[in-house]
Order: C-alpha cells, then structure tokens, then sequence
C-alpha cells in the first residue's frame, strides 16, 4: 500500500504540476500566438530556445538553473535582493524549472492549432466588429479547444514525470520538493520494491489513462476543418 | 448620401495597386478583371483587412483612411458587411449564432423586423438552429451575406461570392441576389470575373486590370465600348433597361418600351409598368442596309453606326446607337466589307433573340 510519505509525494506532485501547468499555459498562448504569426527574424531563435528542452539532458538545464538561481546567480542576487531569499530547493523553485522543462509541450501544440485555423475566421470576426482581443477569446479559443486540451494534458504529464531537473533544482526534500518520482527513486535505493512498485503504477496508470484520451476522445473534437 | 471616394497605392515586388474612384452611394458596382488584377485587394483595403500605405476612404461622410493624417480605422470599426468567397462561417457556432455574433457587439441594436425581413429575403428561416456543416454551400452563403447585412452596415463589400460554388448552387442563389440589388439602399461592392454575374447585377462596372482602373462607368457603357476586353469576348452583350408595355396573349409574347422603340419579347410574367433588364447577345444581332420587309424576324429598328472594330479572327465588332442606348453587333469582316459599313451610317439591326435578367 502506499505509505503517507507517498501520498505526500504524490499531493506535492499535483501541486508542482497543477501549478506549472497554470504558468505555462499562461506565459505559453501568448508565446505560441505570437510565434503562430509572426515574420519576425527572432521567430527561429524563440522557437530554438522554447524547443531547447526537448533535446537538453534534464541535469543540463537543472545545472544551469542552479547556477543561475544560486546565492552567485544573477537570478538569486535579485531575488536576494527582493527578499526572497534563493530559489533552488525550495517549491517555487521547483515550480519555476518545471515550467521552462515543460514549456515545448505546451508552447508546441498551441502553435499548431493556432497555425491551423489561419487568417479567414479572425478577418470574419473583424468584419463582425470584434476587436482583435475579444475575437481571441470568442473565435480562436473555442477553435482551437483540442489544442488548449492537448497542450494542458502534455503539459502537466510531463511535468509528473520529471526527475533530472527535480534532482538537481528541488532536491530531495519531504513535502516541499520530493515528488513522485524521487519517491520512486529513494524506494529502490532503500531497495523497498513493493512499495516502489505501488507508485510506479499509479504513475503508469495515470499515464496511461489521459494519453488514451487525448488519443481516443480528443480525437473527436471539431477540428478547423469544417471551416470551409 | 455622398458617393464614395476611393484612392489606394500600394506596390509589392509581383503586384501594385493604384486606383482613383469615386463611386455611387447606391446600387451594385462590380469590380471586375481578371485574376491577379487586384481587384480582391481593393475590396480588401477598403475593409481596412489589408492597409495600403497610401490611401483615403471616405464612406458615407466618414474618413476610414487618410494616409496623409495618419488615419486608418481599424476593421472592426468600420461599419461595413463584408461577404468572403468562402462563407467563412464559425464552425463552432450555429446559424443563429453566427448571425447574432455582429449583433451582440453593436452598440445600438436594430430592430427585430429587419433581421427577421433579411432572413425571409435570403429564404434562411428555417435553418436557424443548424451547426454550418450541416449546410449546403448556397445555403451557408446567405447565411454569410444575412450576417454581414443584419449589422446594417454603410457598405456591403462581397468577395466573388458565388465563386466556390458550382453552378447548381450560382443558379439557386442569383435570384436572391438581384432580389436584394432591388430592396437595399446601401452601396454593394461585389467582385467576379463572372460575365453573368455583371450582367445580372451591374450598375456601375469597374474594370481593373494590373492593379489599374481601366474603366468605369454605367453597365452599358462599359459593356459596349470597343476598345475594352467585354466587346471583344464571344459572349459579349448590352444591356438594357426596359419597361413592359403589354402582353399580346395570342401569341405568348410582351411588348417593351426600350430608347422610344418597342421590343416583342417572349412572354414575361409581370404587370404593365415593370421594370425590366434585358441582355442582348452581340452574336444575335445582324445588320442590314435597307429595312427587312420579309423576315421572321420581329425585332427590328433603326440605328447608326457609332464605330467598329475587328479582330484577328475575321470577326468584326459594331458598336450601333439607338437613340442614346448603344448595342453590340458581331458580324464578319466580310459582311463589313461587302456592306462598306461607314461611321455615321444609318442601318437597321435585326435582334434574333434577347434574355431577360430580372
């Protein structure tokens, strides 16, 4: 059975998703909008950097954030600065790296659907006196609903199953930065397989289940398509 | 209302545009050349979708764009219909909701009895609680033009809007176009490449071709000048405006009142007093010297011939007055010839056959 440490871990592990998925998906729509429209030379660099991630090793990026949000760091003197002591091995911290590691998840699907639905839904808006920000939240977000789906789905998961930049970032520390998977981890150095076993497959469970409905059930959704 | 003056540039590598129009406050103006002639851009920086770096708009009384004073109202401010060559309905609304979409955002709403009028126009009543993709093509493009109309908008502006459908679709939804041209009191701005299309619903003809205007004016002057592209076609026409005098029921025909002559056309359906819009083929008009006295023909009058022209293919073009109405002729070079056709000249014209467009 699972033990309280593990359903601390797993609560904790809620959070830090939960919480990074709200922030991604806020600082993420509209970097994915504007990526989706722009002719800007920066677009390649943004769309290399946001990418970045889905190629760095997890301990890289976990490394570098440590530099950076350490006591030396040019992000922890400001956040020193303002009081607010350092960041690594603290939940915000843990919160703050899990959004740029999952950040592609996000940002990627969100492009797509926006890149999808083109110019003539937005140009028919205006024309029916909606002003660019209101045709946003009455045309483009209900069209690209499957998107915003897919992209909170992807976003959150990967979130769960990170390890490498929750070791190097959070640390180890009970109901603060130990998630599920540093749980799993410290089960089977402790060699406790049976319960290693019961967290690995609530995680494989859970897995499972949201990719069999993005793939079954988000399938069905309206798609862009009927547009025309 | 004051007419609409109209002045765009803009140049891209492949394309520029550089118009000059005034045009009338009422009635359709088509705008009309081929592809690639910028006619779809004009209409475009009129909606204010696409901005031309130099430009001035003036719609009735209001500035939309004036380069010089840094204006340009964005689209959603501007008060106009715009109707896209695809319906462009949202998929995720249902006709209802898609009419209402323009609606909810104005600041005064119209009354009920113009939207409910425009439904009964475009034959769309019954389709209200559908999801678009349940429609045909025809049917989502009333929706889209009752859409854009229920706004009661200063201008109409529609993009080729029959051009996705095919001609079952064009037939079935023509007849709620020129319907339309009859009750509304706004100016429309509709592009084609479509020769029916002018015919049917011109009153002012704008002619652009590489991003220039290469005329405009009234339909019939337009169709009838020789040194325009119209002419020349093979399925080159005039049209006219007629007025029904009487039916001769024994014979299943209708006499119209056309530039102090009258025509007997096969019967019309309408009352004495209609007015009628009449195309007369330039292949079904023939010419002679002295006025035919044994002839099937019914239809002949007395004209002069205004100027000529010919083309590459033994085919000669005659531009003929009737009184102040001009009119088409196609006939070959030889007949031209052997006529010894002269500028001035009076002539009768023989008209084989006419359509009626209304």
């Amino acid at each position: 059975m699972l033990t309280p440490a593990d359903l601390d871990a797993l609560l904790l592990t809620f959070k830090v998703a939960s919480l990074a998925t709200l922030f991604m998906l806020l600082i993420g729509t509209p970097l994915a909008w504007w990526l989706a429209r722009t002719n800007s030379i920066f677009k390649g660099f943004i769309n290399a950097i946001v990418s970045l991630p889905l190629v760095l090793p997890p301990t890289v990026l976990g490394f570098y954030l440590l530099v950076l949000m350490g006591p030396a760091g040019v992000i922890g003197k400001l956040t020193n600065e303002l009081g607010l002591g350092t960041l690594p091995f603290t939940f915000p911290g843990l919160v703050i790296a899990s959004v740029l590691y999952s950040m592609p998840f996000v940002v990627q699907p969100l492009q797509a659907a926006f890149t999808s639905i083109g110019q003539q839904p937005l140009e028919a808006a205006a024309t029916l006196r909606a002003s660019p920000i209101d045709s946003f939240f009455s045309v483009v977000v209900p069209l690209t609903k499957p998107g915003f789906l897919t992209a909170s789905i992807l976003g959150f998961t990967h979130t769960v199953g990170e390890f490498g930049v929750v070791l190097m970032i959070g640390g180890n520390i009970p109901d603060k930065t130990r998630v599920v998977s540093v749980q799993i981890y410290n089960h089977v150095e402790a060699l406790e397989y049976t319960e290693a076993h019961w967290l690995a497959g609530c995680l494989l469970a859970f897995s499972f289940t949201v990719l069999l409905i993005l793939y079954t059930v988000l399938k069905t959704q309206p798609n862009v398509q009927q547009l025309k | 209302m004051p007419p609409i003056t109209a002045r765009f540039q803009l140049a891209y590598e492949q394309f520029s545009l550089d118009v000059d129009l005034q045009l009338p406050s009422t009635g359709i103006t088509i705008l009309f050349g081929s592809s690639g002639s910028g006619k779809t851009t004009l209409l475009r920086c009129i909606a204010g979708l696409q901005k031309a770096p130099t430009g001035f708009l003036e719609i009735n009384g209001k500035v939309w764009q004036d380069s010089e004073h840094k204006i340009f109202l964005p689209t959603y401010q501007r008060n106009l219909g715009y109707v896209f060559q695809e319906a462009n309905l949202f998929p995720h609304l249902s006709v209802e909701d898609n009419l209402q979409f323009g609606l909810k955002r104005l600041d005064k709403r119209p009354n009920k009895t113009g939207l409910q009028n425009l439904l009964e126009l475009l034959g769309i009543e019954h389709l209200l609680k559908r999801m678009p993709d349940r429609l045909s093509g025809g049917e989502k493009q009333r929706v889209a033009i009752a859409r854009a109309l229920a706004l009661n908008p200063d201008i109409l502006l529609m993009d080729e809007p029959l051009a996705a459908l095919d001609f079952k679709r064009k037939q079935e939804i023509l007849p709620f176009l020129t319907r339309l041209h009859q009750q509304l009191e706004i100016p429309v701005l509709y592009v084609t490449h479509s020769h029916q299309e002018v015919a049917q619903l011109t009153d002012t003809l704008v002619l652009l071709e590489e991003g220039k205007v290469q005329a405009s004016g009234s339909l019939s002057e337009t169709l009838s000048r020789l040194d325009l592209p119209f002419a020349q076609d093979k399925e080159a026409s005039t049209v006219w405006q007629a007025t029904l005098i009487a039916h001769e029921t024994d014979y299943h025909l209708t006499r119209v009142a056309i530039a102090g002559d009258t025509l007997s056309l096969p019967f019309i359906d309408a009352q004495p007093g209609t007015s009628l819009r009449i195309q007369i083929y330039a292949r079904d008009v023939s010419i002679a010297l002295e006025k035919p006295k044994a002839t099937s023909i019914l239809n002949i009058l007395p004209a002069i011939i205004n100027d000529f022209t010919h083309d590459a293919y033994g085919q000669c073009i005659v531009q003929l007055k009737i009184g102040s109405q001009s009119l088409l002729a196609h006939i070959t070079l030889k007949s031209a010839i052997l006529l010894n056709l002269q500028c001035g000249m009076p002539v009768y014209v023989q008209i084989k056959g006419t359509s009626l467009l209304n």
